[in-house]
């Protein structure tokens, strides 16, 4: 443009304030952190102006704190800096997220610019609601917010945090504290960081101890070769055992028996194997071994698929799995573990169970049970909740005792039932392996739909048989295998089911085309 | 006790003249309260002004030895009426609430108090929550001032500004007879900053003196003749001595800038973001000089029309930076220069959206594009064409939008209002959906997920009187809510007393859980704990009752979910007529969390038996369909990925955030989920018969279990 410009009367001084934003959710300590470095600028003789919208949006939501920091001008003595109330898109300099979310919702409000946003995040997460509530894996892509940060910020420093804060008996806010302190953003010593918290005055020890490993691990982070990228921790892998001998004689020879299957399943298969002897018994296991021989090998896919849930519904969750998983001593010692309670200390477990007449039937030989399945006489007097303190040893017993009825397992009728399903469902897998192994691996897959118990298993169940229809239905078709996928997809999205219904009415109006 | 304590803070209340005073814009207006000499304050919790009231709540010593009484008010009516005390005698108060509805309230009052007008300084200071983190409807204060002709201050936000709005404030509510709003911004009431301090000064005509020897002055009550009056006086008197007053003490402030053919005319809120907005063009500084003129209105009503025509006179144009709609400023600007004929062309909420919070972003766009216009040759090269590297394009923060997941405040960990929804939403599965009114507090988090309940929310405490019209016969009742708080606050006659009255048919529901928690956890008077300055632990059900509610239940511990299930079954069940009343009781965890740990810790300092509750999941019972969690959504309990090649979805888990309420167990039990979950009960320095009894039954139990594991194979992974 051939604009001139316009002449100036006026000195501007050219200082600009460091502008911090943090973004924490309700209770994470973000009101103290932000507390911190006011007070620490002040301390060095700094304006520091700090700003925040509080009220019910902090009762656990993503909340929004913002500072800025200006050194006095000597030339102007007296004179107050006027600051910013909020942060602007590309003008933050330092931006603190308190949990990877909260710093990929930085990123999305675009506080996060490459030119001079130093972007610091604890990479633990805290999951929301949403993320929780699907009846599969909600849970958020955590390398997406890496991908994304690695992009938008000009320095990206990112660990787990709450690890540190845990491990120091501290919490988060201290271990950020402690990474900007070591990110040397700041123009301010370690000391006056330090100094800053014991004035403070709250928790000063677990703070520091906080403090000073956030500040050493942002240091080492920095060391690194800047073209290294923090990255996304990779998902938990799944732990197969090995299909090995374990010197028991009668396992040992399951073990030489399912080693003659192809190679790559031996993960699956020990993990499958070692489920359904722990549920049942050695005998157990080598009819596991039948049903998984009875299946054509050439595809390795649904072969593997059908190890896996084969071993599922083999050991389903029935009352005796529950009271023989809850009365080991591993899981006491799990439990001891979780609750970090120490020897020293009494550890009291109390049992949430309530057991409704089909459970209790369920346990009884097959005529008679379905009898007493039927009365309701006998429903009112079971179909209550029960608290059982297992650490106790009344209680212990009659789980111990339940436990025990393992041996008459297989002359239940709950037992019965689910070989009767099991088999519906294999003979299902079978039919359709030799013209369409995808389809039949999807509905080898299909059984992720059913667990759990009660309602939910009658649920997952009903939602179960409504694919196994729209299989048979499908079956022939080319795309039949993708519809089953999206069906299972579907279904686990939603806990009601209407968004399955919707899906199957589609695949109805496929037929109605034809 | 509230949530947030101030004890220390309150110290710097005592500051005397010469001194330097670092804190809050809360804070800071508490002292200049102090220094301008009130005699009474009063006032109703609510964001963002909350603070305000915890702060005096804790300064009540420093309150008494300066001889103010300081009062916590039924609801913003009380405290406008309060107001009251200044109309016959020289006694100068104030109160605080939310605003706009808090506004909506007081506004009988207010209007009562403008008509007649008052003799002592009057100042209402409101909360002005608007924009982001707003939690109410957005609106304007502004037509409050204008409609009850009741003067607005809208200080620069920084604290000395603000400190200074509070002596200007008193002494125009004085010399106009009005009494003055002083609306501080979400923001600047959290504002972190420096003022000089005066010395605080006692009332000069105490409270006592107007109750030993009344005045009363008919003129000055709203009855016809004088009402009529009253109208008279507000625009012959009263508001010409506002406007002489702002303009002579120089309530407003012009900035003068080398660039003066063009100005920017803004509600003293918004002065800050201008200023940034021009610093980032490059015609400001941080230390407040600037290029172009500015003209701050820290009083936005009434206007001096007279300093807007000085200003606006050699200007070829002009911008409003007024912040909410209607733009009633913007709109008298244009009266005013076009009965002046100043030809200088107005821009406002053309070049500025009508609706929406002024962000950083906004501002600067706005501002931009004004300069750009008139005096494009002003902008350096950066500004007149800005080159900014747009990462939102780039793709991979463009997949983030679907990424990172919506995070709206919700129940907290170990919430005792959490477990009245997951009865509700049991019941629904058995009775199917109902109309529920919500109301407005923390329980207003229903509608959200996981639990989606409730259709409507009318204002606080009208949870209630929003179903009114559903009282007509019908296969389902309606169920509405309200908590202790709004109950209080008029939802005992609006609500109860009013459906006791029609012979509503309809289910009530009341969640008392000990203070006005939303607000941050002041006492009410169904509160249980003991307030040395007010009368507490008046039960609910016994003023339910009072006002002729014969069915009502009290539920003593919400997180027992069977019962409250059961009970609300009852309630939409039930033969009986008229309202259905469930007052479901439990104090809310944040606040007990705070009363309880320093006693505990305090106790395992003294080595005493201490019993720490927490729940779990087992990892291998949990099948993975998440259903404890829709009927939860509390924070600690989340799910996590497992190592088990044969569970598909990640498990359920307790975090070590857990408070032990029992909210998941219960709720296992009573919608017959899963047994997966467990208390434990950590009991540290137990008695010596209970550790020794302990060591007994875990050397019985583990020999049990050692014989059960000799019999069965046992796999690596369980070993390690």
């Amino acid at each position: 443009m051939n604009v001139s410009l316009a002449p100036s009367s006026i000195a501007l001084s050219q200082a600009r304030p460091i502008t911090v934003a943090v973004l924490a959710m309700g209770g994470q300590g973000g009101g103290v952190l932000v507390d911190w470095i006011v007070a620490l600028a002040e301390r060095r003789g700094w304006f520091a102006q700090s700003t925040s919208v509080p009220g019910v949006a902090q009762r656990t939501g993503a909340t929004i704190y913002y500072i800025e920091m200006i050194a006095p001008d000597a030339s102007k003595p007296g004179r107050h800096p006027v600051l910013s109330l909020m942060p602007a898109p590309g003008k933050v300099d330092i931006v603190i997220g308190a949990e990877l979310m909260e710093a990929g919702r930085a990123i999305l409000r675009g506080l996060v610019s490459p030119d001079r946003t130093l972007l610091i995040g604890s990479s633990h997460r805290s999951l929301a609601v949403i993320e929780k509530t699907a009846p599969g894996d909600g849970t958020a892509d955590a390398a997406q917010v890496f991908d994304a940060a690695n992009v938008a910020a000009n320095r990206f420093i990112a660990f787990d945090m709450a690890e540190i804060a845990d491990a120091t008996g501290s919490v988060v806010s201290a271990v950020l504290f402690g990474a900007l302190a070591g990110s040397g953003a700041l123009p301010f010593a370690s000391e006056d960081f330090e100094a800053t918290i014991r004035v403070a005055g709250v928790g000063v020890d677990a703070s520091l101890r906080a403090f000073t490993a956030g500040r050493e691990r942002a240091v080492a982070e920095l060391k690194q070769d800047p073209k290294i990228k923090p990255a996304a921790k990779p998902p938990l892998a799944k732990r197969f055992p090995r299909l090995e001998p374990i010197g028991h004689a009668d396992y040992d020879a399951l073990v030489a028996r399912a080693r003659l299957l192809p190679e790559e399943l031996h993960g699956i298969i020990a993990a499958g194997l070692q489920r359904v002897v722990d549920f049942q018994d050695v005998t157990y296991g080598s009819e596991y071994l039948d049903r998984l021989e009875a299946m054509p090998r050439e595809t390795t896919g649904l072969l593997h698929s059908f190890a896996k849930y084969l071993a599922i519904a083999m050991a389903y969750d029935d009352v005796i799995r529950v009271a023989d998983l809850k009365t080991r001593a591993g899981r006491f010692d799990r439990v001891r573990r979780e609750v970090r309670a120490s020897d020293e200390q009494v550890l009291a477990i109390t049992e949430f169970f309530h057991p409704r007449i089909e459970e209790m039937a369920g346990l009884l030989p097959p005529r008679l049970g379905e009898k007493v399945e039927r009365s309701e006489r006998l429903a009112r007097l079971i179909d209550r909740g029960r608290k059982l303190r297992t650490t106790a040893p009344s209680s212990f017993l009659l789980l111990y005792c339940v436990a025990g009825l393992r041996r008459f397992r297989r002359g239940t009728l709950r037992h019965a039932r689910e070989m009767r399903h099991l088999d519906d469902w294999a003979q299902r897998v079978r039919k359709f392996a030799a013209d369409d192994p995808a389809l039949a691996t999807a509905v080898c897959e299909a059984r992720r739909l059913v667990g759990g118990y009660s309602d939910t298993h009658s649920r997952g169940e009903s939602k179960f048989d409504k694919v196994m229809q729209a299989s048979e239905r499908l079956a022939g078709r080319p795309d039949a295998a993708e519809w089953v996928q999206r069906l299972i997809k579907v279904a686990l999205k939603d806990a009601d089911g209407t968004e399955l219904d919707g899906a199957l009415r589609t695949v109805e109006t496929l037929f109605e085309d034809a | 006790m509230a949530e947030r304590s101030f004890a220390r803070e309150v110290e710097d209340l005592k500051l005397g003249a010469g001194q330097e005073f670092r804190g809050e814009g809360i804070l800071a207006i508490t002292k200049a309260l102090l220094e301008c000499g009130v005699s009474y304050v009063a006032g109703y919790q609510g964001a963002p002004i909350s603070h305000l009231m915890d702060v005096l709540s804790d300064a009540q010593d420093i309150l008494s030895d300066l001889g103010v009484h300081f009062e916590s008010s039924a609801s913003e009516a009380t405290a406008a009426a309060t107001l009251a005390a200044s109309v016959m005698y020289p006694i100068r108060g104030a109160v605080t609430f939310k605003a706009p509805v808090g506004i909506n309230v007081a506004s009988d009052a207010l209007a009562n108090l403008s008509s007649g007008g008052v003799t002592g300084g009057a100042l209402v200071i409101i909360g002005e929550d608007y924009g982001e983190g707003s939690s109410i409807m957005q609106e304007r204060s502004h037509a409050f001032a204008m409609k009850s002709q009741l003067w607005l201050v809208d200080p620069r936000p920084n604290v000395a500004s603000i400190v200074k709005a509070v002596h200007d404030s008193f002494e125009l509510s004085e010399a106009s007879n009005t009494p003055v709003m002083l609306e501080v911004r979400i923001r600047a009431c959290h504002v972190h900053g420096r003022f000089a301090t005066r010395d605080n000064v006692r009332p000069a005509f105490p409270l006592a003196r107007a109750l030993d020897q009344p005045s009363r002055d008919t003129n000055r009550i709203v009855l016809p003749p004088a009402s009529f009056l009253h109208e008279k006086e507000k625009v012959e008197r009263r508001w010409p001595a506002a406007v002489e007053f702002i303009h002579a003490r120089g309530m407003n402030e012009t900035f003068d800038g080398d660039i003066d053919d063009i100005g920017i005319i803004m509600q003293g809120g918004m002065y800050n973001g201008v200023i940034t907005a021009l610093r980032e063009a490059g015609l400001a500084d941080i230390w407040g000089e600037t290029r172009i003129p500015l003209y701050v209105m820290n009083v936005t009503y009434p206007i001096v029309d007279r300093e807007v025509i000085d200003f606006c006179r050699t200007k070829k144009a002009v911008l409003m930076v007024e912040e909410g709609q209607p733009e009633f400023i913007e709109q008298a600007l244009h009266k005013i220069l076009r009965n002046a004929d100043i030809p200088a062309k107005l821009h406002g909420k053309d070049l500025f959206p009508m609706a929406g919070e002024y962000t950083a972003q906004v501002m600067g766009e706005a501002i931009g594009a004004f300069i750009r216009r008139w005096r494009s040759d002003a902008l350096p090269d950066s500004a007149r064409a800005p080159n900014i590297d747009r990462v939102e394009v780039d793709d991979k923060i463009r997949a983030l939008a679907d990424v990172v997941p919506p995070r709206p405040p919700g129940f907290c960990t170990g919430c005792p209002e959490r477990p009245i929804f997951s009865a509700m939403k049991l019941v629904e599965k058995e009775l199917g959906p109902h109309h529920i009114a919500a109301d407005i507090g923390c329980h207003l988090f229903s509608i959200l997920p996981p639990f989606n309940i409730g259709a409507t929310t009318m204002g606080y405490g009208l949870g209630p009187a929003s179903a009114s019209a559903f009282n007509v016969p019908a296969g389902k009742r309606s169920i509405s809510m309200m908590g202790d708080g709004g109950f209080w606050h008029n939802g005992l006659t609006s609500g109860v007393g009013n459906a006791v009255f029609n012979q509503h048919d309809g289910v009530i529901v009341v969640v008392d859980n000990y203070y006005s928690a939303a607000t941050g956890g002041q006492d009410i008077p169904s509160s249980r704990a003991d307030n040395r300055s007010r009368s507490t632990k008046h039960p609910i059900v016994e003023a339910v009752k009072g006002v002729g509610a014969k069915w009502v239940r009290q539920i003593d511990r919400t997180y027992d979910v069977t019962r409250m299930r059961d009970t609300l079954r009852e309630a939409l069940t039930t033969e009986e007529k008229g309202p259905k009343i469930i007052v479901a009781s439990s104090e809310c965890m944040l606040n007990k969390q705070r009363r309880v740990k320093p006693q505990v810790a305090a106790a395992a300092k003294r080595g005493e038996r201490i019993v720490r509750e927490r729940f779990g999941v087992d990892e291998d019972v949990c099948s993975g369909d998440h259903a404890c969690i829709r009927l939860s959504g509390c924070p600690s309990l989340s799910v996590k990925p497992t190592t088990d090649p044969l569970k598909d979805n990640p498990v359920a888990a307790v975090d070590n955030t857990c408070v032990g309420c029992g909210h998941c167990g219960e709720v296992a039990d009573a919608a017959v989920l899963c047994p997966s979950f467990y208390r434990a009960d950590v009991v540290s320095n137990p008695s010596a018969f209970e550790a020794r009894l302990d060591r007994i039954w875990r050397r019985l139990i583990g020999a049990l279990q050692r014989r059960r594991a000799g019999r069965r194979i046992m796999f690596e992974q369980e070993a390690a």
